[in-house]
């Protein structure tokens, strides 16, 4: 667990007063706020980073502790354990001395650090600002990975989001990075208002054997050089199983051919498929006996 | 027909500690849609989201409603054009 420097975080010093915390605070937040920054993960954690820097410096006794303890927050607690123990000495013969600060009882909360929890023992304090206040509940981001053949045809799949199992329906043909919304999943609303949402990432992995361009699906097949020349008959995996295919003699290396319909389905649209086009890619034959040599010498000097 | 739960304007001010000028407000800038009922205004459960956000925007950041009309537009500009980066992506995926 790392220390964080809450100063550099809202690019200040020590030196810093209540309003040129604020200051800070409210500039940066405005730059990195995450209504300001869809779908943008790095300005979500940036803006969290100035929420908990927020919340120790503008609180008078979390920014003392904080000052005090700095690098050495990790011995914080066998400092104070050890200042009580001579305090308690000091009392014993009528000495005084402060009390240490009780940090204890700021409630829980989500999204602060290690270090914020481990310094200051819980979640978030009392201010409202920086807290994402809402009377509809929260959406949830989750993302599912899946391979080529998984969006072959609409499945189902159950999901576990945070402890509740849910099924949901995964439509054929998604595309990688579409994101579809389940109404009502997210969290619970506050006062009675209604749930939030449930946003999935569909992340579609790239497939070894196709390239893939919305529905349709690119292919490289070998072939040797006497199938090119003479023609013949070749096997090639497609996403439904294998098919035979019959390569023209005289193919040309690069020929392209289209197999209607052996794509992926489009997206949304029932019953209707991409293509895949297969392109031929002519294998020159290499380690030729002296006979084979010979022969395709024969064919140079009769062409 | 579609149907759609309405809330009270008068709790979601409350709630969000706005003033009820900010909704109507919204509502004139073409922002949000509002549902009135016997002169009492509703926010459709469908627009809570959005009004969420921009209320949000409001308080956290302390931008007025102007500041927001442009803000909407610019970020409405900025998800389609993410939109268009993904498929643009996934095009480019397909050639290397």
């Amino acid at each position: 667990m790392a220390f964080i420097d809450y100063y550099k975080v809202l690019g200040l010093d020590k030196t810093a007063s209540d309003k040129d915390i604020k200051n800070a605070y409210r500039k940066l937040a405005r730059k990195y706020h995450p209504d300001l920054n869809p779908n943008d993960a790095e300005a979500n954690k940036k803006f969290q980073q100035l929420n908990e820097a927020n919340e120790v410096l503008s609180d008078p006794e979390k920014r003392k502790k904080y000052d005090k303890y700095g690098e050495n927050w990790q011995h914080g607690d066998a400092y104070d354990q050890a200042r009580q123990q001579q305090q308690s000495q000091q009392r014993s013969y009528g000495g005084g001395g402060a009390q240490g600060f009780d940090f204890e009882g700021f409630g829980s909360g989500d999204n602060f650090s290690d270090f914020f929890q481990s310094m200051f023992g819980g979640g978030g304090g009392a201010s409202s600002r920086g807290r994402q206040v809402r009377y509809r509940g929260q959406d949830y981001n989750a993302e599912l990975q899946l391979n080529l053949n998984q969006i072959a045809e609409t499945h189902k799949q159950t999901l576990t989001v945070n402890g509740k199992n849910i099924r949901i329906t995964i439509p054929a043909g998604v595309e990688n990075g579409q994101t579809i919304k389940i109404a009502g999943h997210g969290g619970p609303g506050a006062n009675g208002g209604p749930g939030g949402d449930l946003y999935i990432k569909f992340l579609v992995s790239d497939d070894p054997r196709f390239r893939r361009q919305g529905a349709d699906l690119f292919a490289i097949a070998k072939i040797d050089i006497y199938t090119s020349v003479l023609g013949g008959e070749l096997t090639i995996e497609t996403l439904t199983g294998k098919v035979k295919l019959q390569v023209k003699p005289e193919t040309q290396n690069g020929t392209k051919v289209k197999l209607k319909g052996k794509g992926l389905p489009v997206y949304k649209k029932e019953g209707q498929h991409g293509d895949l086009y297969i392109t031929y890619e002519v294998q020159i034959p290499t380690n030729l006996t002296d006979k084979q040599k010979q022969l395709f010498e024969e064919l140079a000097k009769s062409s | 027909m579609r149907t759609d739960n309405l809330i009270a304007a008068k709790q979601f001010c409350i709630y969000h500690e706005v003033e009820h000028t900010f909704i109507t407000e919204l509502q004139q800038a073409g922002l949000v849609e509002v549902t009135v009922v016997d002169q009492d205004y509703y926010i459709p459960e469908s627009e809570l989201q959005k009004l969420e956000k921009l209320t949000r925007l409001h308080n956290e950041l302390e931008i007025n409603t102007a500041g927001i009309e442009a803000i909407s537009y610019l970020l409405q500009r900025l998800e389609d054009i993410q939109e268009e980066m993904r498929q643009l992506r996934n095009k480019l995926n397909a050639y290397e």
